[in-house]
């Protein structure tokens, strides 16, 4: 024990005292900051703003193209072909033509423009169409303005979960998000950590010190060392990382949803000068969101998730990072290593690929399956566990994790004692059968 | 008195034998050569002492006693194939590879520091690695062996990446190590070193031992009753000896090298000689251990 904890020691402590984990862990929460507000940022302030050109020959539509802050409509009074050729000559992005057409049978809109429209756009100009023409109807029909804003609602259903004592209120989508977050934290811990055990069997293979240690402590402590010491380094990192990114997440946040409200109250303007009393709903608005959000958080159990992340990202790093480590005994650089990695790999790309189905029924046959088979049940347990997972389930596939890293340090192992002393040997899948089976 | 036992120790891989029923007995205090061209099983003999891999069927033992994988501390072992972690500082990897040979962190400081001092190596200790020379690294790589006092050293083609100066005062310190009772393992194709430096051989060749006990002894054993005259005047064949060369040498005298056929020794031989030539001098041409090596191996190949 006391080789193994200086091995351990080592290994952490070379690690944790390198310039690149103190820059990647400084810089880990900004990157997951960046991930998830960046496309959020860019879909706030959208692309290049556009101008389309509206020919509405019928005259109806006048109220129904306002525009937007990326799209912006101009009507024009000319004729079709006039309007075509204001677009071949880029004075517009594109030209909407609406032919007088009659309400109860409408046809004959066309669009034109310079390239291929995106589907978001001809939907949107689509529903704003159709969301005209379903207004004239029924004032055709007598019902007036304030009855129609009135007949709008919006209908969220909320979804109670029975599998505990008492009743939770659960929110799918915040399963989700936590769930997928999770897999995927898994999926690049146990690659990058994996890929270190493996880079740092071969760095003492090649600096040929591994003799020199391997004289004094058994090949199996030297790689159980090392395979410990990185989860250390990982686990380290994960929470340095957490605790970090809380911090940068709410910075970003609080300057985020600030700025959001200054939206809101813009568009409240707008809306209060076209008369439209909406400020009551807008805030009602508010206020739903922000508690839908601690709810949804509030009906997972998180002390579930937490150690359940713990075990799934140690048991799934100790599985893959001895076979990492077996990989690494057997080749003489990083380049010859490529081969044995990619069926090492597949398990990990597979649930990765798997969890959107996961996501669709995350109490499925797949789903269950999955979660059972060691070398998958990491990811995609982690993406179900925030639905709820029964506890004979999930009991199950962490004996049977255990059991899977019980075996491959097993397998990994004795591979390992033979490969790191042979050096220029063309290794392919019969010698490595071969050393596994070797005796001492 | 011997410190190392080997006994009928044979391994083999799967596509040929590496060693073959290989017995040695390594006196305890002695510099004992472990000589063979490449392939003959030095390695993978030094392998299984150091419990690194394990034998088919032989017995090793260290002062009487099994060797198992604690005994190992008492050895130090210097691989041919050898390096350091680059990363790391050369005073902290010391200590760190004296740690796992079981000393504390403050015991292994307190030895390496004279270590350090008599290498010159003080002034590097807080550098890394791969900031050093081959050579320094090769000295650093020296301490590592033997900084837990060991009492068996076994050095694995020692001299290699040494520049004559640095080899010089690897040499005075195993020399020294010895004077203090260390038991030095040294496997070479060196044979300069060999003939400096050991007191006892073992030849293996083709996973098989052909040859070992004291060099003086081995030596004697090789000698082939060829003497060296240096003379002047016309010598020639005669039924008491033959000539083997012959070569003018810088003061105009002949040197001759002669095998003695007479049954009476040396003296014989020179009183047949002195009848026929001024002798100048003569010499028992005694063989070095490269003549030996070569003869045995090149003797087994051909048989």
């Amino acid at each position: 024990m006391g080789k193994i904890g200086l091995i351990i020691s080592r290994e952490y402590l070379s690690r944790v005292q390198k310039k690149s984990f103190v820059i990647m862990t400084l810089l880990g929460p900004f990157l997951f900051a960046a991930m998830l507000f960046l496309p959020a940022y860019l879909a706030t302030t959208g692309g290049d703003s556009k101008t389309i050109a509206v020919i509405d020959d019928s005259g109806l539509f006048e109220l129904a193209f306002e525009n937007t802050e990326d799209t912006f409509y101009e009507f024009l009074k000319v004729d079709q072909e006039t309007g075509k050729e204001l677009v071949k000559n880029e004075s517009f992005d594109g030209l909407l033509y609406i032919p007088n057409l009659d309400v109860q049978d409408p046809d004959g809109v066309s669009f034109y423009g310079s390239s291929n429209p995106s589907l978001s756009m001809m939907g949107d100009l689509g529903y704003r169409i159709e969301n005209e023409i379903e207004n004239i109807k029924l004032r055709q029909s007598g019902i007036d303005r304030e009855v129609l804003d009135n007949l709008k609602v919006d209908i969220d259903i909320n979804s109670y979960n029975l599998s505990g004592d008492d009743e939770q209120e659960s929110s799918s989508i915040g399963a989700s998000a936590i769930g997928y977050i999770s897999s995927f934290m898994i999926y690049i811990f146990i690659f990058i950590y994996g890929a270190q055990c493996m880079r740092g069997v071969i760095e003492e293979k090649t600096s040929r010190i591994i003799e020199v240690v391997i004289s004094s402590v058994r090949p199996f402590q030297l790689m159980m060392g090392k395979v410990v010491g990185i989860a250390g380094v990982g686990l380290t990192q994960f929470l340095l990382w957490i605790l970090l990114s809380f911090g940068v997440v709410s910075a970003i946040g609080a300057v985020f949803s600030s700025s959001a409200g200054d939206m809101k109250a813009q568009q409240r303007e707008q809306l209060e000068s076209m008369n439209i009393p909406q400020d009551e709903m807008m805030a009602e608005m508010d206020e739903d969101v922000l508690s839908k959000v601690a709810s949804a958080l509030g009906s997972i159990n998180i002390p579930l998730v937490v150690v359940s992340f713990l075990f799934f990202f140690l048991s799934g790093y100790l599985l893959y990072g001895a076979l990492f480590a077996a990989i690494g005994s057997a080749v003489d650089s990083d380049a010859d290593a490529q081969q044995f990695m990619l069926p090492v790999t597949i398990p990990l790309i597979i649930s990765i690929v798997s969890l959107s189905a996961i996501l669709n029924d995350p109490n499925g046959t797949l789903a269950f399956w999955l979660s059972m088979i060691p070398f998958t049940a990491p990811v995609v347990m982690m993406m179900r566990v925030p639905f709820g997972v029964p506890a004979w389930e999930l009991i199950l596939s962490m004996a049977l994790m255990i059991g899977g890293f019980v075996f491959t340090i097993w397998v990994g192992s004795r591979i390992y004692r033979i490969g790191i002393l042979m050096h220029g040997t063309k290794v392919n899948y019969k010698i490595l059968a071969k050393w596994f089976m070797m005796k001492n | 008195m011997e410190l190392l036992k080997v006994e009928n120790i044979s391994k083999a891989y799967a596509e040929h034998q590496a060693l073959s029923d290989v017995s040695l007995s390594i006196p305890k205090g002695s510099i004992f050569g472990l000589l063979g061209p490449n392939g003959a099983g030095k390695t993978t003999l030094i392998r299984i002492i150091t419990q690194i891999i394990e034998q088919d069927t032989g017995v090793i033992s260290l002062s009487g006693n099994k060797m198992t994988a604690e005994l190992v501390r008492n050895i130090g072992y210097l691989p041919e194939e050898r390096g350091l972690y680059k990363k790391m500082k050369v005073g902290e990897q010391l200590i760190y590879l004296a740690q796992l040979k079981g000393l504390s962190k403050a015991e292994a400081k307190a030895r390496l520091k004279p270590w350090l001092e008599r290498l010159d190596l003080m002034a590097w200790s807080e550098k890394k690695v791969e900031d050093l020379s081959k050579g320094m690294a090769q000295k650093v790589q020296f301490i590592a062996t033997v900084v837990h006092e060991p009492e068996l050293i076994i050095l694995d083609e020692p001299f290699s990446g040494f520049d004559p100066v640095n080899a010089d005062l690897i040499k005075d310190e195993i020399l020294r190590l010895r004077d203090e009772g260390t038991t030095v393992i040294f496997s070479t194709h060196r044979m300069e070193s060999v003939e400096e430096l050991c007191d006892h051989i073992a030849l293996l060749n083709k996973s098989k031992k052909i040859l070992d006990g004291p060099k003086l002894r081995i030596k004697e054993e090789h000698k082939d009753g060829t003497f060296i005259v240096t003379h002047k005047g016309q010598l020639v064949n005669a039924p008491y000896f033959e000539i083997i060369s012959q070569k003018t040498t810088e003061t105009g005298l002949t040197e001759t090298v002669v095998k003695d056929f007479t049954d009476g020794g040396p003296n014989t031989l020179l009183k047949e000689l002195i009848g026929k030539v001024e002798i100048h001098g003569f010499i028992e041409r005694v063989p070095s251990i490269n003549d030996i090596f070569i003869s045995n191996v090149t003797d087994k190949k051909n048989g």
